[in-house]
């Protein structure tokens, strides 16, 4: 009799386990397959044309993604240039002025809402506000819309960070005279730094990949240019366009730059990582 | 400025010989220096307060500036169909008739089919990580886990298509169809709503994954020791411990991984087919709102077609929102709870 209930406990928590680990498998393969596609059809288009070439026309061999690369270098490095000192401004004010005020309590939670809104509503935005008004695609547009997308990542890593500061440390700051901006900038910030970094590590991975709030904000260009007033190349507006079209030398491309885009961004990730742990053991 | 203890001030020449006047002159004058560096540094202070609050506003003003701008360039699609708008059920351009349906059908559908396969995955993958898994493994698969959650959508949508659509065309859509249900009909055509929301699920696993597994480790360990103590299996502390305990973080992070599911753009784009029209059938090609915007946004006519999209857009926003707000409110109450 107990035995039963012995034996149906044992199937039923060996049948849970089971579940648990085929899922952790599932989530395994899941990651291998998706990285070996990448990695076997796209490691083999790199080449010096890949790197030092312009997107082709449909057919000719010797294209590549330089336009694309330069690009989106410009746009992610613009964007990040914008969006650090006005995040971590922000996060200093949720951290150290704005710990009880409601005006604070709400930014906080818009702040919230920013992270996971879909990047492209913020696209749609950027479009009414910098190309509809005048009447063109431009770089400029992209870049801001990446830096909306930035920002929040920015400003909930500084708050975050500043909290972890102990409250100890502010008042040494302040004992010995030193102003509130001042123990701010020199003294909490100072401590978290590695952490802000990984913050803005991590905002700069988020926003490589974006590709719906730039569709029809930069839109795309066939040509070299690092004109940030006009339509500019970047690479994932490129890989959409070169991977839904029938040319296979396009889809080939398309293939190199998401590996590329892809090793840049776990490479991020990875460096955030092992970054912010070796500040926290310190 | 430099000075912020004003030693230089106290170190004020007085030299013995010219008596208590100099002496008291030269306090004086500290004095009014130290004064004056105080109020230097207080307006200093107040600055810097208002300069960082200008940024914080900033942000807030962000999402007030999307609604605005949303609801101000939706306007002329909004006057010519009202509220019909949400339920209009034809998309065409070339009649300019805009009605929200077809997009908002496909939206839904796929998120709901993505969150029926991740949420079981993402369950058993939080289950193995905080109670399975041996304690050496623990740290790599679930650092794996999150960068599976750091990889562009592109590029899921890009594998979906070439990899994963050829692959569920020859194998498990032709066993869906063997089974005659009305919502696995229609030709296995790879591409379509299904594809879109299995490609989804693998997208939102690894986030919803890792947000499950932070809200099982907020049980205290005390709670799970005592259950074990007293002889249950593993499986019995999951379910009458662990999952009681974490109900609310569990529902909160589902709804996270719902509100991604739902603004995804990229990887639905690639495979969802982009036909405007509803069918009842989950293999038939359909459009979300998200990537009926990147399909015809760039191409639209400016009268009433980017008008009737930005109505989508605005759709989409506030659904999102909502989702998010309701995420939002459960987490924080499951945090409280951790911290009771």
């Amino acid at each position: 009799m107990s035995g039963a209930i012995y034996t149906r406990r044992r199937l039923t928590n060996g049948a849970g386990l089971g579940f648990a680990y085929a899922s952790m498998a599932i989530g395994l393969l899941g990651l291998a397959w998706i990285l070996w596609t990448l990695f076997y059809n796209g490691l083999s288009a790199f080449s010096y044309d890949f790197f030092f070439n312009s997107t082709p026309a449909p057919g000719s061999a010797d294209g590549g993604m330089a336009n694309a690369i330069v690009g989106s270098l410009m746009m992610v490095g613009f964007a990040t240039l914008v969006s650090t000192p006005i995040g971590i401004l922000a996060g200093i004010y949720l951290a150290e002025f704005g710990a009880t005020s409601k005006f604070a309590a709400v930014t906080r939670f818009v702040t919230d809402v920013m992270l996971s809104a879909p990047s492209i509503v913020i696209g749609l935005f950027v479009y009414a506000i910098a190309v509809a008004t005048v009447r063109h695609f431009s770089g400029w547009a992209g870049s801001l819309a990446l830096s909306l997308i930035a920002i929040p990542v920015v400003v909930r890593t500084t708050e975050n960070m500043l909290k972890l500061v102990p409250g100890s440390l502010r008042e040494a700051a302040f004992a010995l005279g030193a102003p509130r901006w001042k123990v701010s900038l020199a003294v909490t910030l100072r401590a978290v730094r590695g952490g802000i970094v990984t913050g803005v590590l991590l905002a700069v991975a988020r926003i490589a990949g974006e590709t719906a709030p730039l569709l029809f904000t930069a839109l795309s260009n066939q040509f070299f240019s690092t004109d940030m007033s006009q339509p500019l190349a970047n690479l994932p507006v490129v890989i959409y366009n070169f991977a839904m079209s029938p040319y296979e030398d396009w889809q080939h491309l398309a293939w190199g730059a998401a590996a590329l885009i892809a090793l840049i961004v776990l490479g991020i990730n990875l460096s955030a990582r092992i970054l912010f742990r070796n500040k926290v053991q310190a | 400025m430099d000075d912020p203890m004003g030693t230089t001030a106290s170190a004020a020449p007085s030299a013995g010989a010219r008596g208590a006047i100099d002496a008291r002159d030269a306090a004086t004058a500290a004095e009014q220096a130290l004064a004056r560096r105080v109020r230097r540094f207080a307006a200093q202070d107040s600055l810097f307060g208002w300069v960082t609050f200008f940024f914080a506003a900033l942000v807030l003003l962000g999402l007030a500036g999307i609604l605005v701008s949303l609801v101000i360039e939706a306007w002329p699609a909004l006057r010519e169909f009202g509220v019909g708008f949400l339920w209009g059920t034809t998309w065409s351009p070339t009649d300019e008739v805009y009605g929200a349906v077809i997009g908002v059908y496909g939206t839904l559908v796929t998120s709901a089919i993505a969150l029926l396969i991740a949420v079981p995955i993402s369950f058993g993958i939080a289950l193995f990580l905080t109670e399975a898994c041996p304690l050496m493994l623990r740290r790599p698969l679930g650092t794996a886990i999150e960068l599976l959650a750091g990889i562009p959508s592109i590029i899921y949508g890009f594998w979906g298509l070439f990899v994963l659509a050829p692959v569920l065309q020859e194998y498990v859509q032709p066993l869906l169809i063997a089974t005659g249900l009305p919502i696995f009909a229609g030709p296995p055509l790879g591409i379509g709503v299904f594809t879109a929301g299995v490609v989804l699920a693998l997208m939102v696993i690894p986030f919803t994954a890792s947000v499950m597994r932070d809200v099982f480790e907020t049980v205290p360990p005390v709670l799970k020791e005592s259950a074990y103590g007293l002889g249950c299996t593993t499986w019995e502390v999951v379910g009458n411990i662990v999952l009681p305990y974490t109900r609310v973080g569990v529902i909160g992070g589902v709804m996270l991984g719902l509100g991604r599911a739902l603004g995804e753009t990229m990887a639905v784009t690639f495979v969802i087919g982009n036909a405007n029209r509803l069918a009842a059938s989950l293999f038939a090609p359909g459009n979300s709102i998200a990537s009926t915007l990147a399909n015809e946004f760039a191409e639209a006519d400016p009268v009433l077609h980017i008008p009737a999209l930005f109505a989508l857009g605005l759709l989409l926003f506030v659904i999102t929102i909502i989702v998010l707000i309701c995420a939002k409110w459960l987490t924080e109450r499951s945090a409280a709870r951790a911290g009771r």
